[in-house]
């Protein structure tokens, strides 16, 4: 027998790592249950659990890493023992083993979360090649496969699963067809004015659908690989199928192990997730609590948090979950709340609104006495999805007019249920089970902002359907703190970043003198001297000495820029701790000739610089004082470098790998791409600083993924990831096109930057500006790639307005005498300051 | 050193640097002889305010680096102020108050133009 710990602790074993399988050991780790369990867990995947809600994405780009829930270094770092690939074939309770191919294991507990299977209705010819399942990422593979050679795709199912299947086949380039054998379309979620409506938007998106189609069999197609056969002896061909028709619990080690299932299925638990035997716990899709099955993450992880509790004696406890939804397919929105049909609510009664010119249909469902929201439908637009759920959810009194909530806004206007009128128990994000009172606490305990509650609380990263509620509680919340919301820059603009930016830009305003002016505050804080104007201070001058960059590019040592700018942008070097600077020139892609290697380490050994290779690819030169900077740059500039803005909010470098020069998986020059692209943004001043990096290939050595920019060399051009970040919060970037060649990819980013540079706050990354940008990545889209606001010309021009004044600051202030005068220690005498001290330490000088 | 005692020793005007020396709206730095021996002083240049010239410590005595001359000039609730290059304090010009730390303060001397000429009273 194989133990796969000591025997000292008890053993708890877990069948499956899906989705709720690890938030089990996410919570067992959280409540320190390590301690007292070693923990196996199996998983049947050759994958560790990954995120199937959005398994879809791997069909737009996202690989299985960026899916992945984890990694194998979380479970090792916390002493779990991860068994991937290893399927449990039975359980022996007698012995207390679990039986694998590869052993028998004891265990203490167990908690079975094997899921489920998608189910294949009992078709002749359903085993045909080319016949698939949409479950797993190998399902998708094969799918992505056998799609290769074909080009229709039907899908068995119009259920919501079904119909992500489709969408999917669609994206694959496949004429796509629908079968469902009910009489409409998620017959589950809506009705038949519902399932109509979704009909027509989905057939406007060239997608076939048939409705009350029973198939017969599959054979032998004529003009296509198979061929379908219905009831009425219509026939349909096609390429490939995928099974969508539901799916069942994966019982199997139940049933043959005697513990209790459901007629149909299903591992009975009560409310500690318990089964028939108490040393045996099941959650998640397995599991059948009072008669039902959930199909969802949200309940899954609340299994998964009271199964934890049950084996740490917590006291939490699984109360059922409600099933609403929100969803966007084939976007198309689509939302079911509570007993949306009113079949399930005696006397309920229904509002029902239909625009078809809009193509919207909206019912409400009340209970008898009018008072309150049992149900709700949508079809077309979710808009109202947030409101009706809060009502639903935590049983709000309806107002006198409950029609109204279904109604176009306009005239009157829908009474929306604003943040405040929810109770603390509201939950708002149902994936995590944060609930308001969670949020208020996050923000008591210091939280300003809403990236922070989401990393306190989690809301909002599952499935991210609670996102824009999620937003307006933590504004109105900061508001009600006190904290202002409205984020006036400093005292002495009532403006925001954007606003002040867009100020410069209708008004063609080139100084902060003239801003200040026309647009500063000037009371309350008057100053004494009242025919002066009001300087600024170090929060607004560098802001606006940063939009006025962006818009002109005038070198930022000229005397109207000079008093706005940090000391790290006056004197174009890293100011250190010890008031030296550091010299970093511009490395281009990481790229440098062996001659300009031999001049910094010339320039580095006269001036007694600490040398060192940076994260960034290139050479930094540290403890330079004020007085040698302009002899230093002197030198370098001589050599043909320029200056690498390493002190600025601007782009830092374009990080790169060989790239297919040398590199033998290599399938672009992601050298070149990296120096055209650096060469082409250098300069450009923005709200914080930009990294990029561009990899030859899928291995991305160059870490794309981790940048404001990122390129990744495909076989047919480039993939663009946008918005990732290092640093404090690492941030993995999101794909954000595709397969672009070198011309779309510039222009793309182009807009992608400016549109940055437009709308961000002072010092907010990418990541940030993304992370708080309402309608996120999609919305992110619509205005780059689709031009939604119809500016992306205006802002390429921009871009090349930039670009075309370009020049190295250094160079500048190098020619110009009077700009060389401010690199005096002091302007009285030319001793160097004696307070900087430096002593050696393996074979270089570094502050004493 | 600053200390009581020195604080009370008589100072004397003397010429410092001129006024193209200075740079608008923001510091230099200058050595200056104080009855306590040699001090780096920085120097802020407000034209077309009431008082146009401003001079304290260039030693920040939080970093401890001399770098004072090199921070943003300001003016935060209708006081000016310059702001550490280093770690962002905030120093009144009139006295060299500290607004972070009531207990830090930097020292100040006066200094007027004559004609083209900076003067320092140290
Ligand atoms: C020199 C270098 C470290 C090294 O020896 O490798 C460095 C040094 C500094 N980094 Fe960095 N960072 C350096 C690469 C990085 C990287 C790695 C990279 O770029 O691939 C990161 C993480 C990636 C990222 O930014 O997403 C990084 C994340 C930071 C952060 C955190 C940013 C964030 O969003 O969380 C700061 C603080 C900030 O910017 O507010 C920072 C700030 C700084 C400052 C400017 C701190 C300061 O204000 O004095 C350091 C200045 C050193 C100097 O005087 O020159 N540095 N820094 C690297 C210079 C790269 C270059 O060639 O330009
Ligand atoms: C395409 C798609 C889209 C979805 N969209 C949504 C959505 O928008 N919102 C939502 O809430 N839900 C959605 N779901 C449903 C959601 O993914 C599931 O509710 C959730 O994954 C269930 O988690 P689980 O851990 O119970 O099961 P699974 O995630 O299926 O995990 C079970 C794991 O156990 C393994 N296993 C089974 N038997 C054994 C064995 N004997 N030995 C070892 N391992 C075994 C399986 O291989 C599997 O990896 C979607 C599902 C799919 C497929
Ligand atoms: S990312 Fe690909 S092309 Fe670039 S070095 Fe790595 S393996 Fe080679
Ligand atoms: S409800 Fe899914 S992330 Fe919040």
């Amino acid at each position: 027998m194989n133990t796969a710990h000591s025997d000292k602790t008890a053993q708890l074993i877990v069948i499956g790592n899906g989705m709720i399988g690890h938030h089990l050991v996410e919570q067992l780790v959280e409540r320190g249950a390590t301690e007292r369990y070693a923990i196996t867990v199996f998983g049947e995947e050759r994958h560790l659990a990954y995120d199937r809600v959005h398994l879809s994405e791997y069909f737009s780009g996202r690989d299985a890493t960026s899916l992945a829930l984890s990694t194998a270094d979380y479970y090792a770092e916390h002493g779990i023992e991860l068994r991937l690939h290893e399927a449990v074939t039975a359980i022996d309770r007698d012995a207390s083993e679990v039986v694998t191919p590869q052993g028998r294991y004891r265990y203490d507990r167990l908690v079975l979360a094997t899921g489920s299977y998608p189910f294949v209705p009992p078709i002749p010819g359903n085993d045909r090649d080319g016949c698939l399942v949409y479950r797993t990422l190998e399902d998708l593979d094969a799918i992505r496969a056998a799609a290769q050679n074909a080009t229709t795709g039907v899908v068995v199912g119009g259920g919501l699963l079904g119909l992500e299947a489709a969408n999917a086949l669609r994206g694959l380039d496949l004429d796509t067809a629908v079968v469902e054998f009910a009489p409409r379309l998620m017959p589950m979620q809506v009705d038949s004015e519902g399932g109509e409506l979704l009909r027509e938007k989905i057939e406007a998106l060239g997608v076939q659908v048939l409705t009350g189609r029973a198939t017969q069999e599959i054979v032998d197609g004529e003009a296509s690989r198979h061929r379908m056969v219905f009831q009425d002896d219509k026939v349909l061909e096609t390429d490939l199928i995928v099974f969508s028709a539901g799916i069942r619990p994966r019982d199997e080690l139940a049933r043959d192990s005697g513990l209790e299932r459901g007629e149909r299925g299903g591992v009975v638990i009560d409310d500690r997730c318990l089964t028939s035997d108490p040393s045996i716990l099941a959650i998640g899709e397995v599991a059948l609590w009072q008669g039902s099955i959930f199909g969802l993450v949200a309940p899954g992880y609340q299994m998964a948090k009271a199964a934890a509790a049950t084996l740490v004696e917590g006291d939490e406890t699984f109360r059922g979950a409600d099933m609403s939804t929100k969803l966007k397919l084939l976007g198309v929105d689509v939302g079911s709340i509570g007993d949306a049909h009113g079949d399930r609510t005696p006397g309920a009664r229904m509002f029902r609104y239909l625009d078809p010119l809009k193509q919207q249909y909206r019912k409400l469902v009340v209970s008898s006495d009018g008072k309150r929201v049992v149900g709700a439908m949508l079809v077309g637009d979710n808009g109202v999805y947030d409101t009706l759920l809060q009502y639903y959810a935590n049983r709000i009194e309806l107002p006198a007019d409950p029609a109204a909530l279904i109604l176009p806004a306009g005239g009157e206007g829908a009474p929306t249920l604003g943040p405040d009128a929810l109770p603390d128990t509201a939950t708002i994000c149902s994936c995590h089970n944060v609930t308001k009172g969670d949020i208020c606490a996050t923000l008591d305990a210091g939280a300003t902002d809403l990236a922070t509650v989401k990393g306190d609380t989690k809301a909002s990263t599952g499935c991210g359907g609670c996102a824009a509620l999620l937003k307006s509680v933590v504004d109105h919340e900061l508001a009600a703190r006190g904290v202002e919301v409205d984020q006036s820059i400093c005292e002495h603009f009532a403006h925001t970043r954007q606003e002040l930016y867009d100020i410069v830009r209708v008004e063609g305003i080139k100084t902060f003198g003239e801003l200040i002016e026309k647009h500063g505050n000037s009371e309350p804080h008057k100053l004494d001297s009242s025919s002066a104007p009001r300087l600024g201070c170090d929060i607004c001058k560098p802001a606006v000495a940063s939009i006025l960059a962006s818009f002109f590019n005038e070198p930022i040592t000229d005397a109207a820029h000079i008093p706005l700018q940090d000391t790290n942008d006056t004197f174009m070097a890293n100011m250190q701790k010890n008031g030296t600077y550091s010299v970093v020139p511009r490395v281009p892609g990481g790229e440098i000739t062996p001659d300009k290697l031999v001049v910094l380490g010339q320039v580095a050994e006269k001036y007694g610089l600490y040398t060192k290779v940076t994260g960034g690819q290139r050479i930094d030169l540290f403890g330079a004082r004020l007085e040698d900077l302009p002899d230093i740059w002197g030198e370098l500039l001589d050599a043909g470098f320029e200056t690498g803005h390493a002190y600025a909010k601007s782009l830092r470098t374009v990080k790169s790998c060989v790239g297919s020069t040398w590199c033998r998986y290599g399938v672009q020059d992601s050298v070149g791409m990296a120096i055209r692209l650096e060469n082409r943004y250098k300069g450009l001043r923005s709200p914080h600083k930009l990294k990029f990096a561009v990899s030859g290939c899928t291995r991305e050595c160059a870490e794309a993924q981790s940048k404001d920019v990122g390129v990744i060399a495909t076989e047919n051009g480039w993939n663009l990831y946008v918005c990732g970040n290092g640093g404090m919060r690492p941030r993995h970037a999101e794909l954000f096109a595709t397969d672009l060649d070198d011309d779309e990819l510039i222009r793309t980013i182009d807009r992608f930057l400016m549109f940055y540079v437009r709308t961000a706050d002072r010092l907010q990354r990418t990541s940030v500006w993304r992370e708080n940008l309402e309608g996120g990545l999609d919305y992110l889209k619509e205005v780059i790639l689709d031009d939604s606001l119809g500016i992306g010309s205006e802002l390429e021009a921009q871009m090349q307005r930039v670009i075309d004044a370009y020049q190295c600051e250094w160079a500048n202030a190098i020619s110009d005498p009077e700009k060389l005068k401010r690199f005096r220690s002091f302007v009285n005498d030319s001793r160097p300051d004696p307070d900087i001290i430096v002593t050696e330490e393996r074979g270089q000088l570094r502050p004493a | 050193m600053t200390t009581a005692a020195a604080k009370t020793m008589t100072r004397t005007w003397q010429p410092l640097c001129t006024r193209a020396d200075l740079v608008p709206y923001s510091g230099v730095a200058a050595w200056v002889e104080t009855a306590e021996g040699p001090a780096q002083v920085a120097i802020f240049y407000l034209p077309g305010h009431e008082q146009e010239l401003y001079a304290l410590d260039h030693h920040d005595p939080f970093s401890g680096a001399n770098v004072i001359a090199r921070g943003i000039v300001g003016d935060l609730k209708g006081r000016l102020v310059v702001a550490s290059p280093i770690y962002k304090q905030h120093f009144r010009l009139e006295d060299g108050q500290c607004l972070e730390d009531d207990s830090v303060a930097l020292r100040t001397w006066k200094a007027s133009f004559k004609g083209d000429e900076v003067w320092i009273e140290a």
